[in-house]
């Protein structure tokens, strides 16, 4: 038996337990290695995902449960060219050790997609399940920030 | 990562000539030269840290890349020297080799405080790399990357730069030096332009050019904030951890190993595991079992699954017992007396107070892993870690094969603090791999796993005496109670005891600038078998805590200001540890008046050569109290990256703060009662503070940054909430007598 999954785009066949998480089957069946494991118990973000375009703790949701096409960080850039996200990262210089940071913008491009301009509190508020164990948060709020900016045709910067 | 596929230990690069940019140059007393340890598949290695290909310059970094920006400034200092293009280079992580020791490990290794060295001690600790070098220790630790590398980096890009000019002067019949470089090519007066990719072959069997370095108001590289090396990686999910190496038939391990610490494992039955879907084997590996499944998930369910007899450990029942076991190391001898000015003896104390700080997890983001394949007889592991020479070693120890027969790739480190010094990981995953032969393992770690096997740091006890006259302290008198980090540690990685006065045990309390007429710091090591290990600033993260929470007791006991109190004491001892205070004081308007809503906390340590000074300012909120700003000054010298220099010490202190709020692990019949964030969890992005830092580049000696923000988080946090509601708390964490925003 086996189940059937869009994943970026591209529709694949998992053969493992329907039970199992996402997570898994991301990391271990597809080789989709940018989503990470942290805790297992929805408690660090670090396994964020998109289904259907909300972000989700793929640690969380069985295979057999995937109700939407799935969004990892592999597919957040068209091909070369990055997400208007990943550029307000890099120009903010935002990851150190990044384990933490493909769950983060996963997390805050549903942010984004929600709330083209979101404030300080609500950047905090959606970012709350998120852990960095570097501490990047400073620099994480001001890249949303200057990703909205850009977004909304602004410059950024 | 097949840029370094062959390379392997002990084999001389084809045409290699002596080591350029490594130990053969600078002050160390041991000249022999260091053998090149790259031997890559094309292209040539000019020295340990260059490699020149038809694609282009790689930079071989010789420290594990962790988050702290250490891939990033080691290449720019190789870059700056050599004219490569900053955007084109490669940086990857060097192999174990013994070129790459770490000789700044043993600059902190003198018993006098850093901030009052003269310059024949500093002499002295320079000759001291010398053992790191004859010991191999290629370990990033101690803050001690950039300093180690400065000289040797520079020196490798620089003598590599001139052996291909030489190469393009013969080729073109002119003197060298009328030959310029810039962005990885030799350009002649005339204009032509040679690309280094031309030039490198011949370049690699030419003896070294012994040359000076560049003055630094001609880096072109050093002294900006670069684009980080690694940024576009781990922005795309394309940046390699420990468990992201996708291998040919890979099956998928956890482990499950006696969490009641120092016990074993009786017996046990794997046929429960076995019955979850997906696992396929059972494997025992004496303290616990390994679980290989298809899936990291079904091995975790398996592990779970399996009924295991487990023995005790021997540990104290309690952590109550713990500290009590701590509490009497008191009774016996210091093991050192490290401070002792005056006559504390004969001042009577003002003050007689005692702290406890408890036992905290690493807790990187990154739980434990690795991947590893024995194949016909070579075994191949991929381990994010920080020290890869110990690392091979185990890892050919538990296959039982020889070193010559291990390759070990460092990749990314998902945090490391300290943690991934230690090598039980990849003993775990060299051991799996040697009983399934020929199968790639993925190995996985559970997060409580990970927490309930760390190497804590160890709880501490301080009794402190002080005594203030007139507005100053006359008597500062402590007396640390811990078990020894530095011969746990070292004992498990150097395989030697290491015996006489225990520096780490009491650094950030004896090597403190304050001008104190009575002041001891004596250290006491505590006899328990727990587990521990370096931790984010090690000793200082606890003594820290001791020593600035006591100076603000004495300060208030003065009735002074204890920022001004700091620096009245501070200033003469140290103009330069004074000038941080001084900007705290400057950034965070010390002073001017506040609401009652807010408390204002001070704190500054020295602590791998860089004073840092925090002012914490906490406010009350309906919801709770809120750490609502940070003010950080440090002085680390020479700055050669600015925006790393930040993100390492708002990093610090986060990870400073994270603890000193909620962070503690306590035990239960020797098995830690936290496995997973929600027991012991963080800060995260809304009850983080807002961070200013001021960087000062006043220190005439270069000092670390991954490590100083740590230190003075926690008690300039204490401090603040003394401020807001006049309770001195005397132990971490402080979540149990503050309702912090959590
Ligand atoms: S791994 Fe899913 S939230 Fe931590
Ligand atoms: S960048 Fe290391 S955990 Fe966030």
């Amino acid at each position: 038996m086996s189940v059937s999954l869009t994943v970026n785009g591209t529709v694949r066949q998992s053969s493992l337990d329907p039970e199992t998480p996402l997570l898994w089957v991301l990391r271990d069946e597809f080789g989709l290695t940018g989503t990470k494991f942290g805790c297992g118990v929805a408690a660090c973000g670090a396994c964020t995902v998109h289904i259907d375009g909300e972000a989700v703790r793929a640690c969380q949701i069985a295979l057999g449960d995937v109700w939407g096409p799935v969004t990892t960080i592999e597919g957040l850039s068209q091909g070369y060219t990055l997400a208007p996200l990943q550029q307000a990262w890099v120009r903010h210089q935002v990851a150190q050790c990044g384990f933490c940071q493909s769950g983060q913008i996963m997390q805050a491009a549903e942010l984004l997609a929600q709330n083209p301009a979101p404030t300080d509190a609500e950047i905090d508020e959606a970012m709350a399940g998120n852990l960095c164990r570097c501490g990047t948060y400073s620099v994480i709020r001001a890249a949303i920030h200057d990703a909205a900016r850009a977004l909304n045709g602004g410059s950024a910067g | 990562m097949s840029r370094l596929g062959k390379i392997t230990r002990r084999t001389l690069l084809v045409g290699a000539v002596a080591v350029a940019g490594g130990a053969a140059f600078g002050t160390y007393k041991i000249r022999k030269p260091v053998t090149n340890p790259l031997r890559p598949e094309h292209g040539a290695s000019l020295n340990p840290y260059v490699i020149i290909d038809q694609q282009g310059i790689s930079i071989i970094a010789p420290r594990a890349e962790m988050g702290q920006g250490v891939h990033t400034t080691l290449a720019a200092l190789v870059a700056e020297e050599l004219d490569a293009d900053w955007e084109s280079i490669r940086v990857l992580h060097g192999p174990p080799a013994a070129a790459y020791f770490n000789a700044a490990l043993a600059h902190g290794a003198l018993p006098v405080p850093d901030y009052d060295l003269k310059p024949w001690q500093r002499r002295v600790t320079q000759g001291l790399g010398a053992a790191s070098k004859l010991l191999g220790l290629q370990v990033t630790g101690g803050s001690t990357s950039t300093v180690d590398g400065f000289e040797r980096m520079r020196l490798a890009g620089a003598s590599a730069r001139e052996a291909l000019k030489a190469v393009a002067a013969d080729r073109l019949g002119v003197v060298r030096g009328d030959l310029r470089t810039e962005a990885g090519r030799v350009i002649t007066p005339d204009g032509t332009e040679i690309d280094y990719r031309d030039l490198v072959e011949a370049a690699a069997t030419r003896p070294v050019p012994q040359v000076e370095l560049r003055h630094p108001y001609e880096w072109k590289l050093l002294g900006q904030s670069l684009p980080r090396s690694d940024m576009r990686a781990k922005v795309t999910g394309q940046a390699e951890f420990s468990t992201d190496i996708v291998l040919e038939g890979m099956k998928f391990a956890t482990v499950r190993i006696c969490p009641y610490l120092g016990g074993g494992m009786a017996g046990f039955d794997p046929a429960p595991a076995l019955a979850v879907a997906g696992v396929e084997r059972v494997l025992d590996l004496g303290d616990g079992v390994a679980v290989i499944a298809s899936n990291t998930w079904a091995a975790m369910q398996g592990a779970e699954a399996v009924a295991i007899d487990w023995t005790p450990s021997h540990l104290p029942a309690t952590t109550d017992a713990m500290f009590e076991q701590i509490a009497q190391a008191f009774a016996a001898r210091p093991n050192s007396t490290m401070r002792d000015q005056g006559a504390p003896d004969d001042i009577p104390a003002g003050i007689e107070v005692e702290y406890r700080v408890p036992f905290l997890a690493h807790s990187t983001m990154e739980p434990m892993g690795a991947t590893a394949v024995l194949q016909d007889g070579h075994l191949t592991v991929w381990v994010g870690n920080q020290a890869p020479r110990e690392h091979l070693k185990v890892a050919a120890q538990a296959a039982g094969i020889s070193e010559d027969n291990v390759t070990l790739h460092t990749v990314f480190l998902g945090g490391g603090f300290g943690r991934r010094v230690e090598t039980d990981i990849t003993r775990q995953a060299a051991r799996i791999a040697a009983l399934v032969p020929e199968t790639p393992i993925r190995l996985t770690w559970s997060r409580e796993e990970d927490m309930r096997h760390d190497f804590y740091r160890p709880a501490a006890i301080a009794r402190m005496r002080g005594a203030v006259e007139d507005g100053r302290a006359v008597l500062f008198d402590a007396q640390i109670a811990a078990p020894s980090v530095t011969r746990a540690a070292l004992g498990r990685i150097i395989g030697r005891q290491m015996g006489g006065p225990d520096k780490g045990h009491v650094e950030g309390a004896f090597d403190q600038p304050y001008a104190i007429p009575n002041y001891r710091v004596a250290g006491h090591l505590a006899d328990l078998d727990v587990p521990i290990g370096f931790w984010r600033a090690v000793g200082n993260s606890f003594n820290g805590f001791f020593h600035e929470c006591f100076i603000d007791e004495l300060a208030h006991a003065a009735g002074r200001d204890p920022l001004q109190f700091r620096l009245d004491h501070v200033g003469v001892e140290s103009p330069v540890a004074g000038g941080v205070l001084e900007a705290v004081r400057d950034m965070s308007d010390w002073g001017a008046p506040v609401s009652e809503n807010v408390g204002r906390g001070v704190a500054m340590i020295w602590s791998f050569g860089t004073p840092t000074a925090v002012v914490i300012d906490l406010e009350r909120e309906a919801r709770g109290i809120r750490i609502a700003r940070a003010f950080m000054a440090c002085d680390p010298g020479l700055v050669l990256d600015p925006a790393i220099v930040r993100a390492q010490m708002e990093s610090g202190l986060i990870y400073g703060l994270s603890a000193a709020v909620m962070g503690e692990i306590t035990f239960t019949d020797g098995r830690a009662d936290q496995g997973n964030f929600p027991e012991y969890d963080a800060l995260r992005m809304f009850n983080t503070p807002r961070i200013e830092v001021g960087i000062l580049q006043d220190n005439p000696h270069m000092g670390g940054v991954g490590e100083p923000g740590t230190p003075p988080a926690m008690p300039a946090l204490a401090n603040a909430l003394f401020a807001l509601t006049g309770q001195r708390v005397r132990s971490l964490p402080l979540l149990p007598h503050a309702d912090f925003l959590v």
